[in-house]
């Protein structure tokens, strides 16, 4: 187009540059012109039109004189030195028109060029539906306040709800009545358990290197290294494996329980099986929740070991303390039943970023912003309630001293 | 006339304050093939929604048979639509599933077959959708068109007695829609299958619709309802109804 442009220009500069330059630049800018004669307010419109250029003064003018010159009758024309246009000179028209309407000023567009008229005439055929624009919502701290007060008793009621139909549907696989599939079953278990030991093995060791680090950075000043054995034994397996589990499962496994089950939501997958009478608790939820709940403590005992490995290292490397030394240290200092202890935080873990990871999924908008969301809210609120329960768990065991 | 199968009368249907459609009422026979139609964003999806379970109305009655349907406690809704096929706008084909294990689930669910069989009767609905062949293959390794007809074949898994089909012919080729259209008359003809579906393929509509319902937008209400060619030729119908029916070209 440029380049036709400019043979046109060197053509026309042969013929002598004068005689071309006056009409030359009137072409490359939009130009407006507001006539007012009597009623009638008559805008012309010409020169080029292009999106990004910017709008003539004169075109604010033609608002300005429609505001406040009263006209009956607003005249659309376009100048015969109207050359290129596109949709911003349709908008700027369909601007004037809107707010002619509106103070109910009678357009005539009959003088503008056929396409442009039939353009207008399309734009403006449907007319906006009443109550179809969105209210905005009151935004402001008190009222975002109110509102998420106001839900709260609802949300409460979905989460039980949805635990209830997950404790129903546990009551049916316990009677034999459960139509959960057992290959789902076998297939969450694969995917949270093994396929999670590389990850857990890593923070577990460096977990208990870091445990023996700030342990011996006390007990080295009275010369009582030794102890980092129990130190790191005791922690590990009371309750720092359990909730490093946790933690890595929560962003491993909870978000993309989430995240599928959330994208099955969108899909309508969710409703497809309820059409046939599946219940969307048992064939989605109950396999992965189960499967959380069994893997997790096992995992913990592995994440255990590792703990005690990355004690193990510091304390021969760095302690000065002989393997067999260690070994036994760690035998004779950790009783068993901070094992089992670990093993109950593990289950309680395990359900709840089960839990909070399908609900999340179940009650997931039908868009990918919502699976965005559920995804974010499964895994903050996994770990949330885990260090929750930790503390309760905790609480409860001093009460019962063990 | 043939029995009602399915009934509504005086149905309302609303989110939460905003009321989609009110006092709907129809009747769907026996071996219908029944069209929902209207212009986008008049609540045809939502209104079979309604007939499959999946949204509670604000008022008025569904009757299947002589069930009462939302009324009914849920075990009851369930083993009603247990005789109901469905199949989706998008497919909602189960996408960990090959496509025989989709078709292949209610039949281990609600069936006692040998896995043997199922897998039999899986191979069947593929093929009788056009989809011989594909048995292993996973939603997301086959085309959105064959996705629909994945789809047919599951919602014709339990042979039905009544099937919903949400926009089955759109995103599919011309001549995919007319295969569909030829197995829905098949089964109508065969199974004495009921189908109620969505559609605003004026071509479909047409060619299998012997009864229908058009729902409107503005009004939010039923403007029409009976045999889409009756409706075409009747000098009583609205000019809304008539303009869809021929795509605004007035006669």
């Amino acid at each position: 187009m440029r380049q036709r442009r400019n043979k046109r220009k060197i053509a026309l500069r042969n013929a002598g540059w004068l005689y071309i330059l006056a009409p030359m630049e009137l072409h490359t800018q939009p130009l407006v012109r507001c006539i007012v004669e009597g009623n009638t307010l008559t805008v012309l419109v010409g020169g080029s039109w292009a999106m990004g250029k910017a709008e003539p003064p004169e075109a604010q003018q033609a608002s300005e004189a429609l505001q406040h010159n009263a006209p009956t009758v607003l005249r659309l024309s376009a100048s015969p030195d109207l050359a290129a246009w596109d949709t911003s000179l349709l908008a700027f028209l369909v601007r004037l028109v809107k707010q002619a309407q509106s103070k109910a000023v009678q357009v005539e567009s009959d003088a503008l060029p056929q396409g442009l008229r039939r353009l207008l005439a399309l734009t403006l055929a449907v007319p906006a539906k009443a109550g179809s624009a969105k209210n905005a919502d009151d935004a402001s701290l008190l009222a975002s306040l109110g509102k998420s007060i106001r839900s709260i008793p609802q949300s409460c009621y979905d989460v039980l709800d949805f635990i209830g139909a997950l404790a129903r549907a546990f009551a049916r696989l316990l009677v034999g009545k459960s139509t959960m599939r057992r290959q789902d079953l076998w297939q969450a278990m694969y995917e949270c358990g093994v396929s999670a030991l590389p990850i857990i093995a890593l923070t577990n060791v460096l977990f208990g290197l870091i445990l023996a680090f700030v342990g011996a950075v006390q007990l080295m000043q009275f010369g009582a290294q030794v102890y980092v054995a129990g130190l790191v034994g005791i922690g590990m397996l009371r309750v720092m494996g359990a909730v490093m589990v946790g933690v890595v499962m929560a962003g491993r496994v909870g978000a993309a329980y989430a995240a599928l089950i959330g994208t099955m939501q969108v899909n309508e997958e969710v409703d497809a099986l309820a059409t046939f009478g599946f219940s969307a608790v048992e064939f989605l939820v109950l396999p992965r929740v189960l499967a959380l709940m069994l893997m997790v403590p096992l995992l913990t005992i592995y994440a255990d070991l590792m703990g005690i490995i990355g004690g193990f290292l510091v304390g021969v490397t760095m302690l000065g303390l002989s393997p067999a030394e260690y070994i036994n240290a760690t035998i004779s200092m950790v009783p068993y039943k901070h094992g089992l202890i670990g093993l109950a935080y593990a289950t309680v873990f395990g359900i709840i970023i089960g839990v909070a990871g399908c609900y999340q999924g179940i009650r997931c908008g039908r868009s990918a912003a919502a699976v965005g969301l559920a995804t974010t809210a499964a895994v903050v609120q996994s770990i949330v309630w885990i260090i929750i329960a930790t503390a309760i768990i905790t609480i409860i065991c001093n009460i019962l001293r063990i | 006339m043939s029995q009602p199968c399915i009934s509504l009368s005086g149905l309302s249907v609303a989110y939460g304050s905003f009321v989609l459609m009110r006092d709907i009422s129809m009747q769907v026979n026996k071996q219908d093939i029944f069209i929902i139609m209207g212009g986008s964003g008049c609540g045809k999806s939502t209104l079979l929604r309604v007939l499959m379970g999946l949204k509670e109305p604000a008022l008025g009655t569904v009757h299947y048979g002589d069930v009462n349907f939302w009324a009914s406690p849920p075990e009851q809704r369930q083993a009603v639509m247990r005789r109901a096929g469905v199949l989706f706008q998008s497919g909602a084909l189960w996408s960990s599933m090959t496509l025989a294990e989709n078709v292949g689930l209610p039949l281990q669910q609600y069936t006692s077959l040998s896995a043997q069989q199922i897998r039999e009767q899986a191979s069947l609905k593929l093929a009788m959708a056009g989809l011989a062949g594909f048995e292993d293959y996973y939603p997301s390794e086959i085309s959105g068109g064959m996705r629909k007809r994945a789809g047919l074949a599951r919602a014709l898994a339990l042979d039905p007695e009544i099937v919903f089909l949400d926009e089955p012919s759109a995103g599919l080729d011309p001549l995919s829609a007319r295969l569909l259209d030829d197995l829905i008359l098949e089964l109508r003809d065969t199974l004495s299958t009921t189908f109620v579906i969505v559609t605003h393929e004026l071509a479909s509509i047409f060619a299998i619709g012997n009864n229908s319902i058009f729902l409107d937008a503005e009004s939010r209400t039923a403007l029409a309802h009976g045999n889409p060619r009756a409706l075409l030729e009747a000098a009583d119908t609205k000019p809304l109804v008539r303009r869809f029916l021929l795509r605004g070209e007035e006669k």
